[in-house]
């Protein structure tokens, strides 16, 4: 049963911040290898749903189930959810490798010791196998040369790419893409796409939050259009972005070209 | 545009820097031929142990205080209200009354108090509360975990949101997030202002003298009772001071270069 199941599942998920609904229901299914991309103009609540899978954000309707592993979720007293089991949560999200808007690199550390931190003080790997991997990981993403170097001292470009060496290392059953290329110069988002692309190509499983419309046509296996909370359309790339049902998904596809 | 041309490197003979170097020499010189130094070689053993008085009195209370301002930091920024409350009137009260103050209502006020009490003048801690240097190590102790408490609460919140979300997106416990990642950003963070505030610290040493602890300062004025001598130990104890402190920014700047970092 185990390994049939999806690797992410989400079901009818509900997201307030006080009076603002921002999720009103959402459900998504990712199996193995599946690469899922979410568009949707600002405010349609992309990110959020997003940060509600790994639990950075509180859901407060809903259940998420990592791998057949139902996210144990109880009621608080006000007006949501909140984790159950702490040691499970943490877990799961060590299993689930995301990657910020703003790279979010530990300043402190330098590009390797960044990509070692999780393997070493959340896995428990030994040292040596964990720099082992993040050499491969690094050539991998073309910083081995930098891996010395403090985040401070890299292009946005590069961070981004650490970032991903970063998430790869903890050898995720699925990876969360938050906007990765939006906070970057444009001639260097192109860099960073390369490798998430080769990541698709592989089969990883992984649900992408993008802007970059082209890239999502290109790597998606499928592709959901969020507007106002809810899945406004969702299918296959070619027959979302060339076919559009709804007048929305219209409006914003011409908006972008 | 032209290209940006660098300034030329600093040398370390310019001519500013010569005529220092020679003034410095002249006062250097002067100060050896025309004032007596006879007393130094009686001294110089118990100046030593004075020296090390003072450092040890430094390392210490800098190193206890230090931790009880990490705690006074964090409470203050994650703290259960009542708690972050407490920790702010401490900071406030220790930052708002001159430490000789404080020093002296340790000493002579609880010291005095604790006296009364046979129980505690039988138990013991008496050996140790009957001496002069508990006092003044609490009361040096106190007053860097308030000044510190103040500079890592600003550097814990300082700490960049998306990095502690990175650290918990990734599976860390909450402890975890704190040693590897919140501490270690928010001192080095902090470290500029730590390098100037030890060496604040190493100046209020010598106000333990004045509940008789022995330190390089009492020393010093030992010297002067003795020898009827005004400028040369005080001199002495000028130099004394500015070469710790030295050292002390030395330490700090090599720590602070472990991690380089772009100017903002």
């Amino acid at each position: 049963m185990e390994s049939t199941a999806p690797a992410i599942e989400v079901r009818d998920l509900f997201k307030r911040f006080g009076a603002l609904e921002v999720l009103k229901g959402v459900s998504l299914t990712a199996r193995q290898g599946d690469v899922i991309a979410i568009i949707g103009g600002s405010g349609s609540g992309k990110s959020t749903f997003l940060r509600c899978i790994n639990m950075l954000e509180l859901p407060s309707a809903g259940s998420v189930t990592i791998h057949g592993e139902a996210i144990d979720l109880k009621k608080d007293g006000h007006h949501g959810l909140r984790p159950a089991n702490r040691k499970q949560i943490e877990r799961i999200r060590s299993q689930l490798a995301m990657v910020f808007q703003s790279f979010n690199l530990w300043q402190h550390m330098t590009v390797l010791q960044n990509v070692i931190e999780v393997p070493i003080h959340v896995l428990g790997m030994k040292r040596d196998e964990a720099v082992g991997i993040a050499e491969t990981l690094l050539h991998r993403v073309g910083l081995f040369e930098k891996q010395d170097a403090y985040p401070a001292f890299l292009s946005g470009g590069q961070q981004q790419r650490a970032a991903i060496a970063r998430a790869l290392a903890v050898q995720p059953l699925a990876m969360l893409f938050d906007e990765p290329t939006s906070a970057l110069d444009p001639e260097l988002v192109g860099e960073v796409l390369g490798v998430i692309g080769d990541l698709a190509r592989e089969q990883r499983t992984m649900i992408l939050v993008t802007h970059e419309m082209k890239f999502a046509r290109e790597v998606a296996s499928h592709v959901i259009f969020l507007h106002n909370g809810i899945i406004e359309e969702q299918g296959p790339p070619d027959q979302v972005f060339d076919d559009p049902k709804s007048e929305r998904l219209k409006k914003f596809i011409s908006s972008i070209n | 545009m032209p290209a940006y041309v660098p300034p030329p490197p600093r040398r370390l003979l310019e001519p500013h820097r010569i005529f220092l170097i020679a003034l410095f020499g002249a006062i250097v010189f002067c100060a050896v031929w025309f004032l007596r130094w006879d007393w130094l070689e009686k001294y110089q053993w118990k100046l030593l142990h004075g020296i090390w008085e003072t450092l040890f009195l430094l390392f210490s209370t800098a190193g206890a205080g230090f931790i009880l301002a990490v705690l006074l930091g964090l409470v203050q920024v994650t703290g259960p209200k009542p708690l972050a409350m407490i920790a702010r009137g401490f900071c406030t009260l220790i930052r708002g009354t001159p430490l000789l103050l404080q020093l002296w209502l340790l000493y002579y006020g609880l010291g005095s108090v604790f006296a009364q009490y046979p129980e505690i003048r039988h138990s013991m801690f008496w050996p140790y509360l009957r001496q002069a240097w508990p006092y003044g190590f609490t009361a040096l102790m106190l007053s860097f975990a308030a000044y510190e408490g103040e500079v890592m609460r600003g550097a814990f919140a300082g700490v960049p949101r998306g990095e502690l979300e990175a650290a918990r997106a990734f599976g860390m416990s909450r402890f975890t997030t704190f040693r590897r990642i919140w501490l270690p950003r928010a001192i080095y963070r902090a470290l500029p202002t730590l390098s100037g505030e030890t060496v604040l610290q190493l100046k209020s040493t010598p106000l333990v003298a004045t509940i008789t602890v022995v330190d390089v300062y009492a020393i010093i004025s030992r010297v002067r009772q003795d020898t009827y001598l005004t400028y040369e130990p005080l001199l002495l104890l000028a130099l004394i001071y500015m070469c710790l402190t030295g050292i002390l920014v030395l330490l700090f700047r090599m720590l602070e270069n472990r991690i380089p970092s772009r100017g903002a």
